[in-house]
């Protein structure tokens, strides 16, 4: 009952912010100092191609109509053309949004897998020589440079020891002479809908090394924030009393202890989640992959309004969305989270 | 060696402990947990260990589980449990034959885990049954603790039930370790008085129905007089009298012993002052020369504070002091 109500509020909270977030997308495009009818109609426009685009953008018109024009289409996914390459923007979203998503899902993924149980064993073993080369590889991964860590990887994993690809999504053999049959735009999941084990494993160690370049600041803060809370738990006295029940000690580190103290983590990770979808600009141009941070930028750098507003209320909403699931999975973790 | 019970000679030994101790090393010095304690359990009885703060009961108990500190030293002559020497092998019995019942159940259960989970854990990491099976016993298990209604308390969670409930819940767990020897460390403190009665009267039950061995860790003397067989008293790390609860609890002979009793609120005319025992405990760092209570002690004589006490008392009832009579 507790968790019906929870839910309904979080998704009602979730909708709340989707719905501020495209107010406030409008309102930031009023007010920015730059003329939209004067980008559309292309570079040195005439006083008659402005007059005409202001015609066809319909920006006579009230700022209430015109939020309510504004609403509705990007409530319809019809987010309108790019004033500089004159594409649909919801056809690009459709490439770049599933390269970001695939990426920022799998170095989630990577992060939980990698920071969490490290902080355990570290916080099990605390004084130890592996507690030591964990706190080392933590601050590490945190206080490296992206580009710095990327380049690194790319040095060690594909040019010395060369069991990896350097950049791309995919291998140019499959993408120019035999590419995968578009369906989702998820690489992964196209080839196992399209039953072709070898694109697949080509697709997973592309993903490899940008995933572990955009994993390694969650992963780093989410193992410092998981030790932190496992040597607070380890003296609690339920784990002194599943010790003299005889409980082994992997179960309860990992069944016991961990449920109690992975919290914070996730909330870190799920946070981190946000940064990857538009954050990870110099990951994706240093692994050439072709995904939402790069296309934001540049839309930026040219003022192209449509493309940003666009991007705005995807990221929005993926993160809306990510934070509802990881609300969600603490209170399977811990019961007393829907009370509050 | 048999340790004389209130049951006569035919009681056989479960745990025997002489000169069990417990240092910690610290900046200050090592700190003396527990100093010089001796335990004779028979098999079956309810074993009050009566003491203050501080005086070393729970760290006994930890010593029994193998669980101290992983920088303490224990350290005892004799430490025999079913016959066994387990001075290096309590880890083993942990949770085998010798479990615990917690004290402040609330924060012995796992908050985020429910209750079925909790008894499966420990019905798993003792037995191989299959997983039907396994529900099946944790579901009679906290029957036999006196909860109603145990198939649907398996899906709660802790904080969903009540104090009283938590306790019953803790009392179960250590029965499905399957365990004969139970360490209940002030199993009543965190309950209501009422609440209290009927947990102590569940042990009982126990003890009488799975023949049990139960040391009851405690500072209440409404405990021992309640349940207890035989007890013994403990007085900075030093195990001072022991003997029959009801000879402790009428007759003591020990001074810490009577002070003790006198100290309870009932023992004091209406409209009194309480007597209290005046003075500290001796600091654990402290090195103890003569007798422990010497300090505190109202017949204190000047031996006192010089010599060791002897042990005086016979088969059933022993204590340390130098006082030929009993206590005043």
């Amino acid at each position: 009952m507790d968790l019906v109500r929870y839910t309904l509020r979080r998704v009602f909270l979730s909708a709340f912010v989707v719905v501020g977030v495209t107010f406030l997308v409008f309102v930031v495009a009023q007010v920015v100092p730059s003329d939209p009818a004067a980008l559309y109609a292309g570079p040195r426009p005439t006083a008659e191609q402005i007059a005409k685009a202001r015609v066809t953008l319909d920006l006579d018109a009230p700022l209430p109509q015109r939020f309510v024009s504004f609403a509705t289409a990007m409530g319809t996914g019809d987010f309108g053309v790019s004033y500089k390459s004159r594409r649909l923007i919801s056809q690009d979203l459709r490439v770049y949004l599933p390269a970001t998503l695939e990426l920022a899902i799998f170095s989630t993924f990577l992060a939980l897998l990698l920071g969490i149980p490290a902080g355990v064993i570290a916080a099990a073993r605390r004084g130890s020589w592996l507690d030591r080369i964990g706190s080392l590889g933590s601050i590490l991964s945190v206080a490296m440079p992206t580009f710095f860590f990327a380049m690194l990887l790319q040095l060690v994993f594909s040019q010395w020891l060369g069991i990896l690809p350097l950049a791309g999504r995919l291998s140019q053999q499959i993408s120019i002479s035999d590419p995968l049959p578009f369906l989702t735009g998820f690489n992964l999941i196209d080839a196992v809908t399209a039953a072709r084990p070898a694109v697949f494993l080509d697709a997973l160690a592309h993903l490899i090394l940008p995933a572990l370049t955009l994993a390694a600041y969650p992963a780093g803060i989410a193992m410092r924030l998981t030790r932190a809370a496992m040597i607070e738990i380890l003296a609690r006295r339920h784990i002194v009393a599943a010790r003299a029940l005889g409980l082994s000690a992997p179960r309860i580190l990992f069944g016991h202890a961990l449920p109690n103290a992975v919290g914070p983590a996730l909330t870190v990770i799920g946070l981190s989640f946000a940064y990857a979808l538009t954050g990870a600009v110099l990951v994706e141009i240093i692994f050439a992959w072709p995904g939402l941070g790069r296309y934001v930028s540049e839309a930026i750098l040219s003022k192209d309004f449509p493309v940003i507003a666009a991007a705005t209320l995807v990221v929005t909403l993926c993160y809306v969305m990510m934070n509802l699931v990881i609300d969600l999975t603490q209170t399977l973790v811990d019961p007393r989270v829907a009370l509050t | 060696m048999r340790c004389a019970t209130v049951k006569g000679a035919s009681a056989v030994t479960l745990l025997e402990i002489q000169g069990l101790s417990v240092t910690i090393p610290s900046a200050l010095g090592p700190v003396q947990a527990v100093r010089s304690i001796d335990l004779c359990i028979a098999r079956g009885e309810i074993h009050g260990l009566i003491g203050e703060s501080g005086c070393g009961k729970t760290m006994t108990g930890m010593a029994l589980l193998g669980l101290t500190p992983a920088y303490a030293q224990v350290a005892a002559r004799v430490i025999e449990f079913d016959g066994v020497d387990i001075s290096n092998s309590a880890a083993d019995l942990r949770g085998r034959r010798i479990a615990l019942i917690s004290q402040d159940p609330a924060a012995a259960l796992n908050p985020v885990l429910t209750i079925g989970r909790q008894m499966d854990d420990v019905l798993r990491t003792h037995s191989s049954n299959s997983k039907a099976h396994r529900a099946a016993t944790a579901v009679a298990l906290l029957a036999a603790t006196g909860l109603a209604d145990a198939p649907q308390l398996m899906k709660r969670y802790p904080h969903q039930l009540s104090g009283g409930m938590q306790q019953r819940v803790v009392i179960a767990q250590a029965l499905a370790t399957g365990a004969d020897f139970l360490i209940a460390d002030e199993p009543t403190t965190a309950l209501d008085v009422t609440v209290g009665a009927q947990v102590l009267a569940l042990l009982r039950k126990l003890v009488v129905d799975r023949g049990l061995t139960v040391l009851m860790i405690t500072h209440d003397m409404d405990v021992v007089a309640a349940v207890c067989d035989r007890a013994t008293v403990l007085y900075a790390g030093l195990s001072v009298e022991t003997g029959p609860a009801s000879a402790i609890l009428t007759h003591p002979r020990h001074p810490y012993a009577a002070a003790l009793l006198a100290a309870l609120p009932d023992a004091a005319p209406r409209g009194q002052r309480l007597a209290a025992i005046g003075g500290q405990i001796p600091p654990s760092t402290e090195t103890i020369s003569g007798c422990a209570f010497s300090p505190r002690c109202p017949a204190v004589m000047a031996l006192c504070h010089t010599m060791s006490p002897p042990a005086r008392g016979a088969g059933n009832h022993r204590w340390l002091c130098h006082l030929a009579q009993c206590a005043p």
